[in-house]
């Protein structure tokens, strides 16, 4: 059964076409990985897919219902989240905040209860429930730090707890091991591996640290200029001259 | 409750008590000119705070609060003029029948005066809040002008350029520092809930805070409307303190006026704004003496009109300098913020000992 399916999914901004008819099923509960050069069109299929461009053609399914065009937090409401390649946390908010804001929509409350005093019970439930977010994380000892404050890799961290704190099911990571020593993509690894299990997701990764995508993806599909040139597990991608010449180079396949 | 909570219940309670037995000392033993400079400061407050929601808590860049604050005064005015005063004033045209006859008590007036500006702050924001940064700010720049001028060129509901004197001075310091409690209490409980932290959110990224599942579009229509209220209600309390009121009154240095005591105070900070409203209203009363005629030994130096501008645009200047994120910046004040400070002390007194 596959989560996400996007059908001939078409990007086209003026005479360029970002992606073109790319097809894609993502099985359900796998982590997949999406791959290739700069400008490959990687993050359009993210904006694609979590409602900030909408595709000029084709469609995008989550579960068999059909997202295209829609806002943003509606597509957020049916359980997607994503993070972004340049940290985009809430920087005034402290981290308690920030993952505080991901509660908010499953939140029951509306906005005119605070100054009835009716929303304590659901408020303190989300504070509770975010600093469990943050104890997973390790980030308990900072909650009360403005987020622009952290170190680097805290930031990471903090912003896949935020988009977990929206409950999704399917998980889009944009280059979360960017910035990273190698000591660091290890870590992430086993970090992302685990938070599949915990929380029952479907990952999809943009990725260009191949030891992180060939580690822990079981299905692989790679952009070049837009169109998928190749896609199935890691074995089939190393050894797929096409992405050898496009993405991987020679030296590669020396020392991978 | 904990323990904490109350303590910091009770000293809550406490201040407000005390800022109620110092209206009561002030009403009866200060001159009316120190009675009208609280006024004013209360309802500068009013306004601060609810300018600071919209653009220190939200990050949308209004210029829009004096036209909010013209249809809150106008509104409230015209409920609570007597038939008898409207067919006296209105000069140049006359009034239709059903306002003419249409009168209400002070304090639901205010209301109907906040709700109005809300409801033209939500036909504003609708179109205008999609632009963002300078472009926001220059659209409701332009709102602003247009609530103006067309208050000024339909006389027979407000008199047009003549303006509407002699409205009763119904707004004591009672009723300003009442309704400045009522603002701080609801932009408050706002800010501390989830719905504060959406606000942040959206100030800080709105694209992230979409992707987390807020409507962005909602949130930011229903701070601009809470400022837009609150807005209206500073009018009304305006108009019913000095008591006349004509459209040039709120053009557009109105706004910058406002603008001026939040950012010196600190964008997104409530304490930075009554801070702010205090300082910059006390200051440019207090800066008159500059003005004054003074004499050094013989020499005798004429006063200078003016000079007190001068001297407040320095301290502006200073301020942003000195300290470029407001005097407060971001901090807002907390009762454990004052006793840890004070513990803190007390350990250290212990330590010396």
């Amino acid at each position: 059964m596959s989560t996400l399916e996007l059908k001939e999914a078409t990007m086209q901004f003026g005479g360029i076409k970002a992606v073109s008819d790319f097809s894609m099923r993502v099985p359900e509960g796998c982590i997949a990985g999406l791959i290739g050069p700069n400008g490959a069109g990687k993050t359009t299929v993210f904006n694609m897919i979590t409602g900030f461009y909408t595709p000029t053609r084709g469609r995008i399914l989550f579960n068999g219902l059909p997202i295209t065009g829609m806002p943003p937090h509606e597509i957020c409401k049916t359980g997607i989240a994503r993070t972004f390649q340049n940290i985009r946390l809430f920087e005034g908010s402290s981290a308690l905040q920030n993952v505080m804001v991901g509660f908010h929509v499953r939140q029951k409350n509306s906005w005119w209860m605070p100054p009835f005093y009716l929303h304590l019970k659901e408020e303190k439930q989300i504070r509770n429930q975010a600093m469990d977010l943050l104890v997973r994380f390790g980030l308990d000892r900072v909650a009360h730090m403005p987020a622009g404050s952290l170190p680097y890799g805290a930031q990471r961290r903090l912003e896949i707890a935020r988009a977990l704190a929206t409950r999704p099911s399917f998980l889009l990571l944009d280059e979360p091991a960017a910035g990273m020593n190698p000591q660091e993509s290890t870590e992430l690894m086993s970090l992302i591996t685990n938070v599949r299990n915990d929380f029952n997701l479907t990952i999809l990764l943009i990725e260009h640290d191949m030891k992180v995508v060939m580690g822990v993806c079981s299905h692989i599909w790679v952009l070049e200029y837009g169109i998928c040139i190749a896609e199935g597990d890691p074995d089939h991608i190393r050894n797929n001259p096409k992405v050898i010449e496009a993405y991987l180079g020679e030296e590669y396949l020396k020392y991978a | 409750m904990s323990l904490h909570n109350m303590r910091n219940y009770i000293c809550t309670a406490l201040l407000t008590v005390i800022l109620g037995l110092f209206l009561y000392y002030a009403e009866n033993n200060l001159n009316p000119y120190s009675v009208r400079i609280l006024n004013l400061l209360a309802i500068n407050a009013i306004l601060a705070i609810s300018l600071n929601l919209i653009y220190g808590f939200t990050g949308m860049f209004s210029l829009g609060h004096a036209g909010f604050m013209a249809i809150g005064a106008y509104v409230c005015t015209l409920l609570i003029l007597t038939p008898d005063q409207k067919v006296a004033m209105w000069l140049l045209e006359d009034m239709p029948d059903f306002l003419l006859h249409l009168s209400l008590p002070f304090f639901p007036a205010v209301i109907l005066g906040g709700l109005v500006a809300m409801l033209f702050s939500l036909i504003i924001a609708v179109p205008s809040l999609r632009l963002g940064g300078d472009y926001l700010g220059i659209a409701t720049l332009g709102f602003a002008e247009i609530i103006r001028v067309v208050i000024t060129n339909i006389p027979s509901i407000t008199n047009g350029s003549l303006g509407i004197k002699g409205i009763p001075e119904y707004a004591n310091l009672w009723w300003n520092y009442g309704w400045l409690l009522f603002t701080l209490y609801f932009i408050y409980a706002l800010l501390k809930s989830n719905v504060g932290n959406i606000f942040k959110a959206i100030r800080d990224d709105e694209i992230a805070a979409r992707t987390m599942g807020v409507n962005a579009f909602f949130y930011k229509v229903l701070s601009f409307c809470v400022g837009g209220f609150f807005a209206g209600v500073g009018g009304a309390l305006t108009a019913t303190l000095i008591s006349t009121i004509d459209p040039k009154m709120f053009n557009f240095m109105l706004t910058f006026n406002i603008l001026m005591i939040v950012v010196a105070g600190g964008l997104g900070s409530i304490t930075g704004s009554i801070l702010g409203s205090v300082v910059i209203t006390i200051m440019l009363e207090w800066l008159r003496i500059v003005e004054d005629p003074f004499s050094i030994g013989d020499f005798e130096v004429a006063g200078i009109p003016g000079m007190r501008m001068v001297i407040f645009s320095l301290m502006l200047l200073l301020i942003i300098i000195f300290r470029r994120s407001g005097l407060l910046g971001m901090r807002e004040f907390s009762w454990d913020a004052v006793f840890n400070f004070f513990n803190r002390r007390k350990q250290e007194e212990w330590r010396r000992s």
